[in-house]
């Protein structure tokens, strides 16, 4: 126990005039805090997946849509070419189970920004404010989120939800702590701090690309 | 960086007079207001998300000691240390000692109003560590020598011509020659200059727009991604942050995080909102393998439960300067500290010190503007006309204001002298301005006369219109 923290605490507790809280109050904020509370969420009546399209568009994400998860791979080999990139990714451990083309060089594992592209799953997509939720992890190593120009997501249709409240409650039942970065990324990497002038590709990706597979169920 | 509040009145001056400031106010602060209101009006629960936002954070302040070490006991679960910092001095050392064990050499930083708080940045140096700030406005006041102007957009004071100049002259020798003036072309020049830097430190330093109890998290708020590769890249992670940023839930969290996009730049969600718990885990292949918190009070606990508390709801969004005609007309330097606007004229005196900041809550005309935009809903204008009141208390008030409102009382608790001492007042004062209906100078008050002549009271004076409206 260093000095400095209960000479802290002490200055707040004479601050708020009390002692430590009694049994009781802790047991009400303990109550509070298990109880996950909501409070007011931004109401719409579209469809979560059109709304997360529209809003993810707006912020200067792009989204191509396929039928099926079968479609993926040639997704992607359809943005890389569209953009004139080389066919090299690198990817997601998570994505190991996808069929890559075979004239695609596909790197599994973190990046140091040596890719010009990076794909990898999600766990949500939310369409409140068409944002993207990535969970750090060992098989989806956050650099991958960061370092590349170009940054594609695989959204599965399942996977949209509508608010961010959800998201919370999905993580919870993962039943696990949380993992040490959960990234809401809602569009490429912008700045403004010249002039005030919006540009994009500040120090993260420059692009942000959205497969979202219509009839996708797992592989998230 | 250099308190400078004392020198509030010359500061004024001289940012009135400084044309490269001035032009970059007109081009930079335009947009906040606009935007703004757009996002605001696109959901009708923003006024209740205030509301919550709001009794949110008062709870929080309420239960401050149980939520603090509820986060405590949260990051040392994760494996991540938790340091306490009585005082500024306290911080610097925890930083200093953290990044001495790391060996750093380098260090990153991502945008920290509480590392400006504590002059981190001069104390890392001295101590031999090369510290590169990452967010493009700090990076960029950073080269300048600069502290920052605005909460959320550092170097708004600074026009692209001179931020040309400044990368000109800093990344010659970095190998890139040509003085580029775009702004796309700045950005992409100043982006490969800090990738390395990102790729090579040895520490990482960010802030912490919230620290969430429940799950022991920092949450950091940015556009550009730098606070994620601050936070990510290096071998270690130091968040320091102020012990008012602690939240009970993530639910809670997503509250602040809805009015906070909307009130700073008028989006809907930043580009990246990001949830940091913890080191690295088994098996992780990348992220810091420590991670680190310095909880700061340094005067938080002495503004807590007093006539003061409101202040420490403040997200530091940024709302209450862009929407402040005397920041818009002056900037934030001259508020000589790194809190500027009605927020700063709040802080600084509690925080720094009320006598040397004397003039900060008098330089403001209570039009209210900030309230009305605040997102935990702060009474900023009664949080400034208490300081002045207890700067009145304490003998800080002029001898001339002090006599003057003393005047003003017995006249004003006398209400027949009243009215004959103002309708005199009133008619001397039309008499001497003659047919230009003005005057150029007053006895008293040079210094409002000195830039602006005082229009002559017109007609009868309020009371007696008031009598005769009346009376018909």
């Amino acid at each position: 126990m260093s000095t400095s923290r209960e000479k802290v605490l002490g200055r707040i507790r004479q601050s708020l005039r009390r002692g430590p809280l009694e049994e009781q109050t802790r047991a009400r904020l303990e109550a509070r805090l298990s109880a996950h509370a909501t409070h007011s969420r931004i109401a719409f009546t579209a469809d979560a997946v059109e709304r997360f399209i529209d809003k993810a568009q707006s912020q200067a994400a792009t989204v191509a849509r396929v039928a099926s998860a079968a479609q993926v791979p040639d997704a992607v080999a359809d943005y890389l070419k569209s953009h004139n990139l080389p066919a090299t990714v690198a990817a997601a451990p998570a994505l190991r189970g996808i069929e890559w083309p075979r004239h695609l060089t596909v790197a599994f594992g973190a990046t140091r920004g040596e890719h010009e592209a990076a794909v990898t799953p999600c766990l949500a997509a939310v369409a409140e404010t068409g944002s993207l939720v990535l969970l750090s992890g060992e098989d989806s190593p956050t650099t991958l989120n960061l370092l590349p120009d170009n940054h594609i997501v695989i959204v599965n249709r399942s996977q949209v939800v509508r608010d961010f409240e959800t998201v919370w409650q999905t993580l919870r039942e993962r039943d696990a702590p949380l993992p040490r970065a959960v990234n809401l990324i809602t569009g490429p990497s912008r700045t403004a701090d010249i002039e005030q002038t919006i540009q994009l590709g500040a120090h993260g990706p420059r692009r942000v690309h959205i497969i979202l597979v219509d009839d996708g169920e797992g592989s998230g | 960086m250099q308190f400078t509040s004392v020198d509030f009145q010359r500061n004024v001056s001289k940012a009135l007079n400084d044309p490269f400031l001035q032009q970059a106010l007109q081009r930079g602060m335009h947009g906040f207001v606009g935007k703004r209101a757009d996002a605001v009006s696109a959901v009708p629960e923003f006024e209740q998300l205030r509301d919550e936002a709001r009794d949110i954070k008062n709870h929080t302040l309420t239960y401050l000691d149980y939520y603090l070490e509820k986060f405590e006991a949260s990051v040392t679960r994760l494996g991540g240390h938790v340091h306490w910092a009585s005082d500024a001095r306290e911080a610097r050392e925890l930083v200093l000692e953290i990044c001495r064990k790391a060996k750093a050499k380098t260090i990153t930083k991502g945008k920290s109003m509480a590392g400006e708080e504590i002059d981190l940045n001069e104390a890392l140096e001295a101590a031999g560590h090369e510290v590169v700030e990452t967010d493009l406005g700090e990076y960029i006041i950073q080269l300048a020598k600069e502290p920052p102007s605005h909460i959320i957009a550092p170097a708004v004071h600074k026009t692209r011509d001179q931020v040309s100049d400044l990368f000109h002259e800093h990344h010659r020798a970095l190998g890139f020659e040509q003085r580029l003036t775009e702004v796309p072309a700045l950005v992409d020049e100043a982006r490969q200059v800090l990738r390395r830097k990102f790729l090579s430190a040895d520490v990482g330093i960010t802030g912490a727009n919230f620290l969430i109890a429940e799950t022991g998290s920092n949450v950091i708020v940015t556009n550009e991604g730098n606070g994620d590769l601050t936070s990510t890249l290096p071998r270690v992670h130091v968040v320091t942050a102020g012990i008012e940023k602690v939240l009970p839930t993530l639910e809670d969290m997503t509250v602040l995080m809805r009015v906070l996009a909307r009130s700073a730049t008028g989006q809907e969600a930043s580009t990246y909102t990001t949830v940091f718990s913890g080191p690295r885990r088994a098996g992780d292949r990348d992220g810091p393998e420590e991670y680190h918190v310095v909880l700061i009070d340094s005067g938080r606990t002495a503004i807590l439960g007093g006539e003061f508390q409101d202040i420490l709801r403040c997200i530091r969004c940024g709302a209450c300067l862009n929407h402040c005609p005397v920041w818009g007309s002056v900037g934030g330097h001259a508020y000589g500290w790194c809190y500027s606007g009605p927020m700063g004229a709040v802080l600084t005196p509690l925080l720094k010190d009320l006598e040397a900041a004397k003039h900060l809550p008098n330089a403001c005309t209570l039009n209210g503007r900030c309230e009305q935009n605040c997102p935990v809903r702060i009474p900023l204008p009664a949080l400034l006309r208490k300081l002045r009141h207890r700067q009145y208390e304490a003998r800080l008030t002029s001898a001339m204001t002090r006599y003057g409102l003393r005047l003003w009382t017995f006249l004003a608790t006398r209400p027949a002298l009243y009215r004959l001492a103002f309708a005199a007042v009133a008619r001397s004062l039309r008499v001497l301005g003659g047919r230009r209906g003005a005057l150029s100078r007053v006895p008293f008050a040079g210094g409002w006369t000195a830039g602006r002549d005082l229009p002559v009271p017109q007609g009868t004076t309020f009371q007696s219109q008031w009598r005769a409206r009346n009376e018909s």
